[in-house]
Order: structure tokens, then C-alpha cells, then sequence
């Protein structure tokens, strides 16, 4: 097991350095003036000049693309063109709010979905099974901000149970931020429901269908232990990659909820270094999606094998 | 039937009239269509039939396990007098884990991969209402009598870490938990190498005569059937068409499908030589499909109007107990006395044909991330013009692995050669001229996977005429269809997807695309074990035609020894990637040889009934990446000298013309050991 | 699904000859091998048409076209299609007049209610499908191309190829998507090209993936290594022998890519990046109305994030009807 864990982590670092050369290549390649971005079009040129000097903008490519990687490593993301605060100061407290979401969120919406997925498995082909199906295939097609204005709508507005910016005050308890926070994540469970959903029922669909379920059968267990004892254990495993996937989304890809509740999470904090070209935060805050990404893959490819014997036994020869 | 029927109560299962349907698109097609039969205790009854005949049906049936589109629309299931057709939910569970257990025909897939052995055989005890502790006592106990060597250590295993017999005598154990009144076995060696489904056959003979269970026994090997059961029920199209003593049905059958059956099988030792083997006109009915009166009018060559229009009797014949299913058992004897003449012109083995292929000190080493793993090793073989040389062996012997490499698909290590007339050719095939392509081609096991589906049967062959003969066009679309015309293959054929085709259709083509180029040597691997018996004969007597019409030599590997008897003019057997024994059929079969051969030889159950000479090995197959010292063989050799086996690993030496040997134990001395059986 | 007759019975050889009841054996193959003797075979299972093939695709049309997802989804997309084609010769009012009161509720006249620039909402949600018709389906198709090579490649070539390959792709993956699309866009302008390319960049590696995954399970079987026999180049074999093989998930997935373009198109502009004001592309509308949800004014939002949701909801339910006939047959 030991080994199999070394070996992903050593895989997940060197995505993560790929991720970061990515950024880099992106942010560089795409034409612009940095200088001129961040200063504006009414900036002196002699201004910009001095300001793509400070930020070492008219050096090589390559000594530039060290230089950058040198800083992922040592986890040193530089200031912020726009207010000048370390970098660290604005992505970490954002990555913080984007948790509490996502935490919330997942918290909610994986026993349900995962209920429903084996609920629809067990009564396969039948309404309620294509009930179950048609409608996570509904809700999951919805754009996130699509869902997140009809609830802000109908939630905050109509019924006035939520609130419409959805960041809570500082210093409210946690029980108190529930109400501010409830309204987003639902959102987010509404179009996360159909992905999970989907993926539990196929997985017990095949455990429902494998050689042991029927041994399970035949030596006289009823349905309710063969599924508990055997065909769980078994089916969990595409539903858990799954979920992982999910993770990285919800930290960084839900801009659009994010911004339908003024909610300053890290989508929030991407966008405005896209707009406003600000490329230290930018890249300080996709490295730390991406790192929340590998680490929750991680965590699920360690769960997995826990479940599957067959991998951590052979992994670790 | 002039007697009364046993009264159903002493009967340990008693099937009557049972009909089984699967619902399909919305209509139902019927697949067990009135079976009956009934098993006292103690008694081995063994169901035989190919495929879609719905022996496996009935056996699931027997414990009413059926598919979600399945079920039961006429007849019983009695159980000791239980009808397990009207039990409900709770009974059934009951039924199931105290009086009927069975076992599947691949125990790796059978088991839960991520719970321990352990853990799934105490729940077959805690299911009796043992406690935990007691369940544990008799799961440790269960494998000892199984004859698991090590069963605690057994116990904390997950089952992929087991090999395929051990896995089976884990399920075996799981069966026999609650001392079932009936015991249903599906297939349960399929798939085994053969030493090893010997040894798991054995425990099944021992076991079986320790209880008092009724036992049914699934099987498509006749072999099988007869060396374990007292009776058999020969199955077509969802019904029983004869039954009797497994003996007296096999040495005498009295129902035409069962002796087209019997005749298609090499048997007795026939060899290609004396006559081609005797198939079965026309296809096996799809599973459901609408059939009239009699099952098998429609490929019968007794069939007349009687049998169209009227459903035939079950007649008594012989002895009291045997019955057969046809309106004129009377006509048997004629089916049987008309044999297929003579075959193919022969080699005489006096005149030795040009070489067409030579293997010099070929090696083949698979490097893996830490262990290199020896798969060939050292294995010099020629093949004459127009011969078949037959390989035969168990999983890690290395007969794929020879096929590959003299094909090119794998290179064998360097100090190796594979010689074509003389000529070396290129350790890969992407090295070798198109002509050496054309010159050595390959016949797959698996139709399914060896044809692309998506291609016509007609592209599949203009593609190989084209790339390995170089005419194109017109030529080439001329050439496919005599090909075609050739293999008996129709024009309608020629446009239909391979998905179209019934299996040994499949295999036809296959073989019509190894023989676009001409080749001199066809490997075949397999050709025939996925494949029902009749249509294995068909294709067997088909490769041997084309051989004595083209002069192609052959290397023909299989498990099965009855087809390589029959097939091969020599042989070799191989162990651990390593030549132990080769030389002419008649030789290799008739003795002395090798003790792996021996153990192989009686390991085969036949259907013949003849004793088998009871050499059993014990042990696993060692895996190749670690073969034994000196003899690779010599762990499990019954007839090992110690001190020398261990340490030097004998040479293939010749021990009489053509006959060659990897043994320390000289011809003679063999001869004498081997005789005295 | 019919088989075809390997040997026929030939009843025409049974023999009886007077006064002996000599029974001929019908032996299918003759010891010497020649073209069938009979003239015609008698076949049991019925004609076999020689279009088979074309039977069996045509017979999965049908299937696919009574799956009542499939109907559902194919009328949506009609229906927007039309919209897009027709675009301001069907719309009841212009969809740029802003000479109406703003801020109207849904009423006869207006049946989506008016703007805060007193344009009338139905017009404008019927004229923005122009804009997403035009740019998801090309994004989609040339993600899936581009994916699909670069799949194959990756599935049949596998070892050093496909690591570093598949190390990127993860990458790729771990990005938010929609976020990269957006710097793209901001730097290199909002043109529908940009876009199109932007999504087409970004859905290549999840394509590369699925179709990796279908190559893999094709490689290693016999007709491959058959084909190798045969001296085949990588390219035929890539391209001629396994893609018609991986043909159904490859559907699959350009009909979800589809849905995903949608989905991608509609954030992008929510967020900016899309056809600017006064454009009536849905996302667009979404962004600037969805402040006003709080003051109460819903039909603004609600209306053209329906029509978004509506379309990436049918392209998903005529992927799920291919999926399961393709997984049936």
C-alpha cells in the first residue's frame, strides 16, 4: 500500500508541474503587454515600461519559465499586480470560502445521491428507475448559474429564506452562516445530483449482474445482505472517481454560482486576474485548484485501493 | 414407460415437464421445453448437450435461479418431495442454504474479489446458525477436506491470489458447507488446466461417494459425464432426447442427435488417416428459437413426414431404465453401420518431405518491471512439408508464446532463429519480406475477436489477398470468391458482417483468410475449443483436406488430446516453456513416455471409458517467472529420482528415430514403470 | 437477428432404392473438396438479404427514433434550429427596439415580458439561439476530431506517448475549464472564432480520454494482431480496423460534447466573454439581468436561462438514446 500511495503522489506532483507550465504557457503566449494590462491604456509608457521591468516581463522565455517554476515549488506566489498584497493573502482566505461551499455542498449531496443511485439500480428499467435517470440527466445539463438564478429567485426573493449575497459576515458562528450558504449549494447539489447518481446506479447495476452477487444468491442470502455485504463493497468504485473529479470543479470551476450570490470564493478570485490581468494571482490561485484537484484524486485512488484488495496488492510489488 | 414413475418422494430431485421461457423484445421464446427427469440420492446424474440445448438453464432452474426475463411457466421442481417452483421468497432462501448448493463454472469470477476466503466461506456456515467461532472451526475444516494443504493460511487470501483449482475446491467447500441434498455442478472444470481438473474431478468422485447428495453434473465433455456419473440426459433444443446409464448411452446410443454426437468426437484413437470424422448437417438452434414436432427433425437423417407432424414417444429401449425420444429407434443400427470413407492421401512416414520450417535454440524472455520471466526456452523443432506437428500443454508451457514467435509477433531472444526452406527470416514480422508474411499465417481461438467486425467477410478476405499476394482488383475480387467456393463458404456469405455468422462460420472464414497467400505453414492456436463438438469435427476434417490439397504444414496447438490424436502426424509437450517430449502420434500415445505426458495422457477422462492409468501430479503449476531447478518438472514428478532431478536439467535426447526425450530416466526403464499399469 | 445455414441437409440425397432401405449419410463437407455440388441450397432460415449489414444499422435507426428522450431532445433542437435559421423574420418584435416600457411582466402582447430596455423578451430569447447554434455543434465536432486523434494515438501506441500524453490531459482536466477559456477570450478577443477554438482546445483531452479508453479494449484483440500478420501500417490499422470499432462511443460523445458546448458557450458569455451587449445571446441576457432578480424582475433571468437549459438538456437526452441502443445491440 505503502508503495502505491509513493508512487501516486510522485504522479500527482509531476502533473501539478505540468499544470503550472501550462498556466505559464498560456499566460505568455497569448499576446499582451502585461505592463500596458494591469497599468491601463492611459498609462505613460515610460510607467510601463519600468512596471514589465519590476515584474521581469521583458526577460527570456525560459529564464522567466524557471523562475516561475522555482516559485510553484517553493510555494512563493509573488505579490499581486493590482493591490500589491502577497498573493497568499487573497487566494488562501478565498480557497477557505470556496471549502465551506464545497464541504456543504458534498455534504448534502452525496448520501442522496448515491441513495438514489442504488434505489434506481434496484428497480431497474422500472418508472421509478427512469424517473431517477431523466431527472439527474435534467438537472445536471442545467448551467450552474442557470440553476443558481432560478433558486436565488424563487428562494431569496420570492420566498425571502436566503440571502442574496451570499457571503456571510465575519464572525458569524457556523450555525449561523447555514442560511447564507444553504441557497448556493443547493445549486450545486442540483447539478451535481445527476453525475453521482448516475454512476452509483451503474456501478450496483454491475454488481447486480456479476458472478458473486449470484453466488451471494444462491447460497440463500436475501437481497438486502447481498447487497450490503457484497455488491456495495464492489460497485463504489467508478462512483468515488467520480465524486474526486467533482472536487477540483467545485473549488475552482463554479464561477457562475459564485458570482450570481457575490460570493468570493476561488472562481471569483480566478476571474478577476483574468480581467484584470493580474497573473501572480492567477497563477497562485489555479496552482492551488489544481492542487486540491491531485490531492482529492489522491484521496480517492487510496480509498479505492483500500476497497479493492487486488490493486494495493499488486501495486505494491 | 410401461413402469410406474418412482414415487416423487424418495427421489432427491425430480424435475416434470418443466418449461422455462425468456422474454425477449416483448415475445417469449421457449428454452426448456418440457423437461423431466429425476435424481435419486446418492446418484450422479450428468446433463450433456452444446450450446443452447438448456443444460445450464435447468441446472439454475433446479435451485430457481433464473434471469430477470426468465421464468417458469409449466411444470415442478421438487426438492425431497419440496416443490421449489412454489416456494416463496423466505423458503427459498432457506432452500437454498440449507438443501441445494452448486458450483460454477469460473470460480475466480464466482467469488467476491474484495472480501478474504475466509470471510466468505464462514458466511456459508454462519447462514446455518453457527456462531462465528463455529463457522470458523468448519470453514478450516471444510478445506482440509478438500484437500487444501494449508488452510489457515488459505483463509487469509483474497481469491485472485489463488490459482484456478484452488479456487474451485474453495467454491467445492462452500457447496458443501450445509450437506446439501443436491448438489448442481456447472462446467465446473472448464477452463482448469487439465492435470488440475483431473485432481478437482477426483475430490469431486471422493466427496460425492462421502455424502449422500444427489448430485447434477452440467458438462459439454462427454468424458467427463461418464467418469462421474451413474446417469445422463442427453439435451437438444430444451429438451431430454435420451437418457440412460452414462456407460451403456455412450457405448450404444440410441437417439440419432446423440449419435451424431458420439461420431463427430475422435474416438478410440481414430486418426485422420483412417476416415474423416462425421459431423452434423445444418446449424444448432438458436436458443428460443420456434422448432416443430421434433426437436431434431430438421438435420435428422432418419427424419421423415411422421416426424414433422407428430410429437415422437419416449420409447424404452434396452434395459428398463434407458429411453429414447424418436419415432424410429428401431433404425439406429444403419445410422451407425454407414461410416464417411477414407480420407485424405497420407504421408507415408517412410518418406520424409522437405523441411519447410526449422526452430533452432529459440528463447523467448519477457522482461517485467523487476523478474524477467522465460516463457521459451531452448526449443529446437522441425516441421515437414504438408505435416502437422501438434503442441499440446497447460497454462505457462509456452505455446502461445511459440505461436508469436514464429510468427514474428513476439521476437524471440537473439541466439534463436526461426528458419522458412532453409532461410532465417526476421525475429519480428515487421522485418520480414511479404512473401515470408504470406508464407506462415495463423488461425485464432476466439472467432469473435480474430475478425474485425465491422468489415464484410468479403473485405476481410480481398484485404489479405490484396496485401499479401499483391493482386488487386477484378484478380483479387475473383480470387476471394474461389476462396470463398473453396472453404464452402456461399457468395451470400461473402457480404454478411462476421457478427451474421454462427461460430464455426466465423472459423471458416478465419481459416479462408489464413489461406488467401498460399501459405506453407498455418498456426493454429486453438482453432476448435471454442467451438461446439459437431462443428469442431466440421472443421477439423476441413483443415485436414486443405493440408493434403495444399501441402500446408501445420502447427496446431490444443488442450484437447483426442483432436490432437487425431490431427497431428507428430507432437510435442511442452512444460514451463521447455520441450519434454516429441514425437509421432502413434508413439506418444502408445508409450513409453515422459511421466508428464503419462500424467497428462490419464488425466483426460474419456469417453471411451477406457481406465486411465491414475497418475496423478500433486502441486500447482509453477509460475514461469520462477521454474524449479534442474528438471523443471521434477517438484511434482511421480516419477522423480532424487539427487539428480533436482540439480541438472536433462537434455531433449532422441531415444528412438523421430522420438526424442527430456528425461533422466532411460527409454527402457520408462517402458518397464509404464507398462506395469 | 438470423444466422446463416452452414450445411444443408440435402434431402434430395436420400436414397431409397426399391425394396432396400439403404440409408445414404448426408456428410456435409465431400472428402474431396469442390464447389458445392447441389444447385441451390436449401435454406431454412429464410433469405438472407445481401444487405444485412444495412438491415441491422437501419434496424437501430428505428429503435433509436421511438426512444421518447430521443424525440424530445430532436423537437428541442428544431425548434431552436428554426429560430436560429429564421432569426429576426419570425421574432414578434425586434429584438433591438427598445421603444417599449422597460420592465413589463409577461402579458399578451409580451408573453416574456420586456427588458430594462423595454425589448421584448421572447424576440430576444428566440434571435440569441443564433449565436450558440452557430458556435457549440463546430466547437463540439472539432473537439471531438482533434480528440479522437489524439486517442488513438495515445491508446494504440501507449508507453512513453501515452504517459506524458495522459499527463497532460490530467492537467488539463485539474484546470477550471471555464476560467482558461476566459483568458484565452480576454486576450485574444470575443469573436465566435475565439470561442469556438477555446472550446475546441479545451474539450480535446476529456475526447482523447473516452476514445482511449474504447482503443484500448480494441488493441489487443486477434484481428489487430492479425492485420500486423498481414504487414498492415499503424496508420491502416488506426484508422481503417480499430475506428469503425470505437465508432459508437465516439457518437456518444460528440453528442454530449454537444450538450457541453451549450453549457461552455452560455458561461462564457455569461461571464463576459461571449457577443457583447446589445446582443441577445442568452448567457449575455443572463448577465445583465440576474441583478435585478432581488428588485423582483425574474422573467429577464428565468427565460433565456430556460432556453440554455432546454437545449443542453436535449442534446443530453439524444445522447442517452444512442448510448443505450448502442449498449443494447
Amino acid at each position: 500500500m505503502g508503495r502505491y500511495v509513493l508512487r501516486r503522489v510522485a504522479s500527482a506532483v509531476v502533473t501539478l508541474w505540468v499544470l503550472a507550465t501550462i498556466v505559464f504557457v498560456m499566460v505568455n503566449v497569448l499576446p499582451g503587454n502585461v505592463g500596458r494590462r494591469v497599468l491601463g491604456p492611459f498609462a505613460l509608457e515610460d510607467d510601463v515600461v519600468r512596471f514589465n521591468h519590476q515584474i521581469g516581463t521583458d526577460r527570456a522565455l525560459i529564464s522567466q519559465y524557471l523562475t516561475s517554476i522555482k516559485r510553484v515549488f517553493t510555494l512563493d506566489f509573488g505579490n499581486s499586480y493590482q493591490s500589491g498584497e502577497p498573493v497568499k493573502d487573497i487566494i488562501v482566505p478565498a480557497l477557505f470560502r470556496s471549502a465551506k461551499l464545497a464541504v456543504l455542498a458534498f455534504v448534502i449531496t452525496i448520501p442522496i445521491s448515491i441513495a438514489a443511485g442504488i434505489f434506481a439500480a434496484r428497480r431497474q428499467d422500472k418508472v421509478a428507475d427512469r424517473a431517477v435517470v431523466n431527472t439527474g440527466l435534467a438537472t445536471s445539463s442545467i448551467p450552474d448559474f442557470v440553476t443558481a438564478a432560478v433558486l436565488m429567485s424563487v428562494f431569496c426573493v420570492h420566498w425571502k429564506l436566503g440571502h442574496v449575497f451570499a457571503d456571510p459576515p465575519p464572525g458569524t458562528s457556523v450555525i449561523g452562516q447555514l442560511p447564507y450558504l444553504l441557497t448556493p449549494a443547493m445549486a450545486l447539489v442540483i447539478a451535481y445530483f445527476g453525475y453521482i447518481a448516475r454512476m452509483s446506479r451503474a456501478g450496483v447495476i454491475d454488481g447486480l449482474q456479476s458472478d458473486y452477487a449470484r453466488t451471494a444468491t444462491m447460497k440463500g442470502l436475501s437481497k438486502g445482505q447481498v447487497m450490503r455485504k457484497h455488491i456495495l463493497r464492489n460497485s463504489l468504485a467508478p462512483t468515488i472517481t467520480v465524486i474526486s473529479v467533482q472536487v477540483g470543479y467545485l473549488f475552482g470551476g463554479i464561477i457562475g454560482v459564485e458570482k450570481v450570490f457575490n460570493y468570493h470564493g476561488l472562481g471569483s478570485t480566478i476571474f478577476n486576474a483574468v480581467t484584470s490581468h493580474d497573473i501572480p494571482v492567477l497563477q497562485g490561485a489555479v496552482l492551488l485548484v489544481g492542487i486540491v484537484y491531485m490531492l482529492s484524486t489522491l484521496v480517492a485512488d487510496i480509498i479505492i485501493a483500500f476497497l479493492n484488495p487486488r490493486v494495493r496488492l499488486e501495486a505494491s510489488r | 414407460m410401461t413402469t410406474a414413475p418412482a414415487p416423487a418422494t424418495t427421489a432427491a430431485l425430480a424435475i416434470e415437464d418443466l418449461e422455462v421461457v425468456y422474454t425477449v423484445r416483448g415475445v417469449d421464446r421457449a428454452v426448456l421445453r418440457g423437461v423431466s427427469f429425476s435424481i435419486a440420492p446418492g446418484e450422479a446424474y450428468g446433463l450433456v448437450g452444446e450450446s443452447g440445448c438448456g443444460k445450464s438453464t435447468t441446472a439454475y432452474a433446479a435451485l430457481r435461479y433464473l434471469p430477470a426475463n426468465g421464468k417458469i411457466v409449466g411444470g415442478h421442481v421438487l426438492v425431497a418431495g419440496d416443490d421449489v417452483t412454489a416456494m416463496t421468497n423466505a423458503e427459498l432462501q432457506r432452500y437454498r442454504a440449507t438443501e441445494a448448493s452448486m458450483v460454477y463454472q469460473d470460480p475466480a469470477q464466482a467469488m467476491n474479489p474484495s472480501l478474504k476466503i475466509g470471510r466468505q466461506l464462514i458466511e456459508s456456515f454462519t447462514l446455518l446458525g453457527q456462531s462465528k467461532d463455529e463457522a470458523e472451526k468448519s470453514a478450516v475444516a471444510a478445506l482440509r477436506r478438500v484437500r487444501i494443504a494449508d488452510p489457515e493460511r488459505v483463509m487469509d487470501r483474497y481469491p485472485f491470489q489463488l490459482s484456478g483449482g484452488m479456487q474451485q475446491r474453495v467454491v467445492i467447500a462452500m457447496a458443501l458447507a450445509c450437506d446439501p441434498k443436491l448438489l448442481v455442478l456447472d462446467e465446473p472444470t472448464t477452463g482448469l488446466d487439465a492435470t488440475v481438473e483431473a485432481e478437482v474431478l477426483d475430490l469431486v468422485r471422493t466427496l460425492r461417494h462421502q455424502s449422500n447428495a444427489a448430485v447434477l453434473l452440467i458438462a459439454h465433455n462427454l468424458g467427463i459425464i461418464r467418469s462421474l456419473c451413474d446417469r445422463v440426459g442427453v439435451m437438444y433444443a430444451g429438451r431430454i432426447v435420451e437418457e440412460g446409464p452414462s456407460h451403456e448411452v455412450f457405448d450404444n446410443p440410441q437417439h440419432p442427435y446423440t449419435v451424431g454426437l458420439l461420431r463427430s468426437l475422435p474416438r478410440h484413437g481414430v486418426r485422420k488417416t483412417e476416415r474423416a470424422l462425421t459431423t452434423i448437417p445444418g446449424i444448432l438452434p438458436l436458443i428460443g428459437s420456434d422448432l416443430p414436432t421434433c426437436v431434431f427433425v430438421d438435420r435428422c437423417p432418419l427424419a421423415d413426414d411422421t416426424c414433422r407432424q407428430v410429437v415422437p414417444p419416449v420409447v424404452n429401449v434396452g434395459s428398463g431404465d434407458r429411453w429414447t425420444r424418436c419415432h424410429h429407434p428401431d433404425r439406429i443400427p444403419e445410422l451407425v453401420e454407414a461410416l464417411p470413407d477414407a480420407p485424405i492421401a497420407i504421408l507415408a512416414p517412410s518418406e520424409r518431405n522437405p523441411e519447410v520450417l526449422e526452430l533452432t535454440n529459440l528463447s523467448k524472455t519477457f522482461r517485467q518491471r523487476s523478474t524477467d520471466v522465460p516463457a521459451l526456452v531452448d526449443v529446437d523443432l522441425q516441421l515437414a512439408e504438408g505435416e502437422t506437428l501438434g503442441i499440446v500443454g497447460e497454462s505457462g508451457s509456452g505455446k502461445s508464446t511459440l505461436a508469436k514467435t514464429i510468427l514474428g509477433i513476439e521476437s524471440a531472444d537473439s541466439g534463436g532463429s526461426v528458419a522458412l526452406d532453409g532461410n532465417t527470416v526476421a525475429p519480428n514480422t515487421s522485418g520480414r519480406s511479404t512473401d515470408d508474411k504470406r508464407a506462415m499465417q495463423m488461425v485464432f481461438q476466439n472467432p469473435d475477436s480474430a475478425l474485425n467486425r465491422s468489415w464484410s467477410v468479403r473485405r476481410i478476405l480481398l484485404r489479405s489477398v490484396e496485401k499479401l499476394t499483391g493482386i488487386k482488383g477484378d484478380a483479387a475480387n475473383k480470387r476471394v470468391e474461389a476462396l470463398a467456393a473453396h472453404l464452402r463458404l456461399t457468395p451470400r456469405h461473402l457480404d454478411l458482417k462476421p457478427r451474421q455468422l454462427s461460430g464455426g462460420l466465423k472459423q471458416r472464414v478465419a481459416i479462408a483468410r489464413a489461406f488467401a497467400g498460399d501459405p506453407r505453414i498455418v498456426v493454429c492456436d486453438e482453432p476448435t475449443s471454442a467451438l461446439d463438438v459437431s462443428v469442431q469435427a466440421a472443421i477439423l476434417n476441413l483443415l485436414a483436406d486443405l493440408q493434403s490439397e495444399e501441402k500446408t504444414s501445420y502447427v496446431f496447438i490444443t488442450h484437447d488430446m483426442g483432436v490432437v490424436r487425431y490431427l497431428a502426424d507428430r507432437i510435442a509437450v511442452m512444460y514451463l516453456g521447455r520441450i519434454q517430449e516429441v514425437g509421432p502420434t502413434d508413439e506418444v500415445f502408445n508409450g513409453p513416455n515422459h511421466p508428464y505426458t503419462e500424467a497428462l495422457l490419464s488425466a483426460i477422462p474419456s469417453v471411451d471409458g477406457e481406465p486411465s492409468t491414475r497418475i496423478r501430479l500433486e502441486g500447482e503449476i509453477p509460475s514461469p517467472a520462477n521454474p524449479p531447478s534442474g528438471c523443471v518438472f521434477h517438484p511434482r514428478c511421480p516419477r522423480v529420482i532424487h539427487g539428480t532431478c533436482e540439480m541438472i536439467e536433462p537434455p531433449l535426447l532422441e531415444v528412438s528415430p523421430g522420438h526424442s526425450m527430456r528425461c533422466h530416466i532411460p527409454i527402457d526403464e520408462l517402458r518397464r514403470l509404464q507398462s506395469k499399469n | 437477428m438470423s444466422d446463416s445455414e452452414e450445411f444443408v441437409p440435402r434431402h434430395a440425397e436420400i436414397v431409397s432404392s426399391p425394396g432396400a432401405d439403404v440409408y445414404m449419410p448426408n456428410t456435409d463437407v465431400p472428402r474431396t473438396v469442390s464447389p458445392p455440388t447441389t444447385p441451390a441450397e436449401i435454406d431454412l432460415s429464410g433469405a438472407v438479404q445481401v444487405s444485412e449489414r444495412q438491415q441491422a444499422r437501419r434496424e437501430n435507426w428505428r429503435l433509436i427514433r421511438r426512444r421518447p428522450g430521443f424525440i424530445i431532445g430532436v423537437l428541442i433542437v428544431l425548434v431552436w434550429t428554426i429560430c436560429a435559421l429564421l432569426g429576426d423574420r419570425i421574432t414578434p418584435h425586434s429584438p433591438l427596439d427598445f421603444r417599449t416600457t422597460p420592465h413589463l411582466s409577461p402579458r399578451s402582447g409580451f408573453p416574456f415580458g420586456t427588458d430594462e430596455q423595454g425589448r421584448d423578451v421572447l424576440s430576444r430569447v428566440m434571435a440569441g439561439s443564433r449565436d450558440v447554434m452557430k458556435v457549440a455543434p463546430i466547437a463540439a465536432l472539432l473537439g471531438v476530431f482533434f480528440g479522437v486523434i489524439v486517442g488513438m494515438l495515445m491508446g494504440f501506441f501507449g508507453g512513453w506517448l501515452d504517459n506524458v500524453v495522459g499527463r497532460i490531459v490530467e492537467a488539463f482536466l485539474a484546470l477550471p475549464v471555464v476560467l482558461l477559456g476566459l483568458l484565452a477570450v480576454t486576450t485574444l478577443g470575443t469573436s465566435s472564432a475565439v470561442v469556438i477554438g477555446v472550446v475546441a482546445v479545451l474539450f480535446t483531452p476529456v475526447v482523447a480520454r473516452t476514445v482511449r479508453s474504447a482503443v484500448l479494449a480494441e488493441r489487443d484483440l486477434d484481428y489487430v494482431t492479425s492485420s500486423k500478420l498481414r504487414g498492415e501500417s499503424s496508420p491502416f490499422v488506426m484508422f481503417r480496423e480499430i475506428l469503425p470499432n470505437t465508432s459508437g462511443p465516439i457518437i456518444v460523445e460528440l453528442t454530449v460534447r454537444v450538450g457541453y458546448a451549450v453549457f461552455t458557450v452560455a458561461t462564457l458569455s455569461f461571464l463576459g466573454a461571449g457577443p457583447q451587449p446589445p446582443s441577445p445571446d442568452w448567457g449575455t441576457q443572463v448577465s445583465e439581468a440576474f441583478r435585478s432578480i432581488s428588485a423582483g424582475i425574474w422573467w429577464t433571468t428565468v427565460f433565456p436561462a430556460a432556453a440554455i437549459a432546454s437545449l443542453v438538456i436535449a442534446a443530453n437526452l439524444i445522447a442517452d438514446s444512442v448510448q443505450s441502443v448502442l449498449e443494447a445491440s
